[in-house]
């Protein structure tokens, strides 16, 4: 296992200053979309997006259902390779998976023949860390994200927010860089989730991952991030607007929403996203009637 | 490519009456809510005297039969023979030997089978191209009445065990190949690629991503590959052998004695259940994490 790529070693490339890039002028940005296109035959799901996560920085792209967002995680991830443009990791282009990122997918990811501790050391595993030191470590991770004790049971025997909990161990546990976060939490119920999103800000606080995090929840991006991104509605999706969220730190997600700075930026981010909302329901309502 | 999926769907569809015979048992706590629409269900125990009380009426109506002439002895046997022979083959200790004997050969052709289907499973779920190159073969294979091979094993492999291990094993093979070649296939495309990003490299997904999505898909056809060993082993005794409890009918038939032939089968019969059941013990220890919902 290599955690390669190292951001000093290879060339540098800059791409055309988009957004507030010129702020990161000096070291590279932990991830960058340069110019970005991705066709799935005669349909062009992303096309010319550019953007960036700084080195630390907590980013939420935001947009309407079916317009590509996990298309350009997974182009970030190196799972999948862009038409056109670009990906760079800290200043160095992308070949193959991105060693750098770990990846919290939209559906369940979880070996549902390993159980919670052996699908939480999967990557020391691939890594050759010695099986007690992994297993110590594994089990530091189940306690980090409330799971002590749950450590011998099957993915089946767990609920779908213990399960989500127990993916979050097995990226983080890798330590990589960048975290790549698919609407981690839709699927859990609104309780479970401010407490998981709390969590997650925590961990992030401690440990300082550059992440890109995708969600259709506006009032979720807002809470959690540095910066949200608004794509437009699919097809050649491409990023239209983005937010600077000066909410001080820490945050408690739950109560953030209550504060007047966080419901003057919901409304802000909400009239630039509305368009893209109604052009994307437009387009389903057609299809429906089609 | 499409052919062989086509194939696999006709074998889901065989599998399938040994899956709900397994789920039979889990029935019972399903019932208090039917009790009151339909006609009430006897308890468990209730339900086994009754059972044994059909099995009785039945071999007395047998006994009846055969007795007031109605039926002829030559051709139907007499149930009070049938138990006599079946005791004496067991005081004598004669039986041992032959049940032995298919017992192994059902156990080797089950393991051969298996491993050889895991493997060609394995190869032709990774590789496309051959699975494309092959699949008319394997459709014509699958297609084939197998049994028909055994004249050709006995020519190979003579009257010993050999030939009955190898029709066992073209009969547990594509039961196995089938269910390894469809996991390899269908495995869940987002545990693939999580496995990628924690870093596995292609051996690393075949032994923890491959192999355990396939042998889950191979659990599940355990009755049927078993089954199927023990078919194999009896019908190539049955074709030619000197050992074996297809060969004890084979004898029994050979000199008229139906008594014999009908005490074979029950002998078959008692063994294939006992096979079923060892199966369903070794199938509670091995399927820990339920892989599928
Ligand atoms: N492998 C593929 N082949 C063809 N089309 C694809 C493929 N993957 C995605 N698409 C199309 O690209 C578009 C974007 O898909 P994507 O999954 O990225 O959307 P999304 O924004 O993540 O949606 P959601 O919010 O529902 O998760 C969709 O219209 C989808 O149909
Ligand atoms: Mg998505």
């Amino acid at each position: 296992m290599t955690f390669g790529l190292q951001p000093e070693a290879g060339p540098v490339r800059m791409p055309a200053p988009v957004g507030d890039l010129s702020a990161h002028a000096g070291p590279p940005p932990a991830l960058l979309f340069d110019h970005v296109s991705v066709r799935f035959g005669a349909y062009t799901a992303v096309n010319d997006a550019s953007l960036h996560v700084g080195d630390g920085e907590f980013v939420s792209i935001v947009g309407p259902t079916g317009c590509g967002k996990s298309t350009l995680l997974n182009v970030a991830a190196g799972l999948l390779e862009p038409s056109e443009g670009d990906i760079c990791v800290y200043g160095r282009s992308l070949e193959g998976i991105n060693a750098d990122a770990g990846y919290l997918f939209q559906a369940d990811a979880l070996m549902p023949w390993r159980t919670a501790l052996s699908n939480v050391i999967t990557g020391l595993e691939y890594a050759g860390t010695e099986r007690k030191a992994a297993e110590r470590l594994g089990n530091e991770w189940l306690a980090r994200v409330g799971l002590s004790g749950h450590g011998e049971r099957f993915p089946h025997e767990m609920s779908g927010g213990m399960r989500k909990r127990v993916a979050l161990a097995q990226t983080l546990i890798r330590d990589p860089k960048i975290v790549l976060m698919d609407e981690p939490f839709s699927a859990l119920d609104v309780q479970t989730r401010v407490l998981m999103e709390n969590e997650l800000l925590q961990l992030w606080t401690t440990y300082r991952k550059s992440v890109l995090f995708i969600t259709h929840d506006l009032e979720e991006a807002i809470s959690l991030s540095d910066r949200v991104i608004i794509l437009s509605a699919g097809p050649s999706t491409h990023p239209i607007a983005e937010f600077r969220i000066d909410l001080p730190r820490p945050r408690d997600v739950a109560e953030i929403r209550m504060t007047p700075r966080f419901v003057e930026l919901y409304h802000q981010i909400w009239d630039a996203m509305k368009e893209e909302v109604l052009k994307a329901y437009e387009r389903n309502q057609r299809k429906l009637a089609d | 490519m499409s052919e062989i999926s086509a194939n696999l769907r006709t074998d889901a569809v065989i599998a399938d009456p040994s899956a709900s015979g397994r789920t039979a048992p889990g029935r019972p706590a399903a019932r208090p809510q039917r009790r009151s629409r339909r006609r009430a269900m006897p308890g468990p125990i209730v339900l086994t005297a009754l059972q044994a009380a059909l099995f009785a009426a039945l071999i007395i109506a047998w006994y009846a039969l055969v007795r007031s002439k109605a039926l002829p002895v030559f051709f139907f046997g007499d149930p009070v023979l049938v138990f006599q022979q079946i005791v004496s083959w067991f005081v004598t200790g004669e039986i041992f030997v032959h049940l032995a004997t298919t017992l192994i050969e059902t156990l080797l052709a089950f393991l051969l089978g298996v491993a050889s289907g895991i493997g060609i499973g394995l190869w032709l779920g990774l590789s496309p191209l051959t699975a494309a190159l092959f699949d008319p073969y394997i459709k014509a294979l699958n297609a084939m009445p197998r049994v028909i091979l055994g004249p050709i094993f006995i020519v190979w492999f003579g009257l010993g065990i050999g030939s009955k291990v190898a029709l066992g094993v073209t009969l547990v093979f594509f039961v196995v190949f089938f269910n390894v070649f469809q996991g390899v296939r269908e495995v869940n495309p987002v545990i693939l690629a999580n496995s990628r990003m924690l870093g596995a490299n292609r051996r690393q997904l075949l032994t923890t991503v491959y192999i355990p999505s396939a042998l889950s898909w191979v659990f599940s056809s355990l009755h049927m590959s078993v089954g199927m060993a023990f078919v194999g082993a009896v019908v190539g005794e049955y074709l030619g052998s000197a050992r074996g409890v297809g060969y004890l009918i084979l004898q029994a038939e050979a000199t008229f004695d139906v008594n014999a032939v009908f005490a074979g089968i029950i002998v078959l019969t008692v063994f294939a259940l006992v096979l079923d059941l060892a199966v369903t013990l070794v199938e509670k220890r091995l399927i820990v994490g339920k892989p599928k919902s």
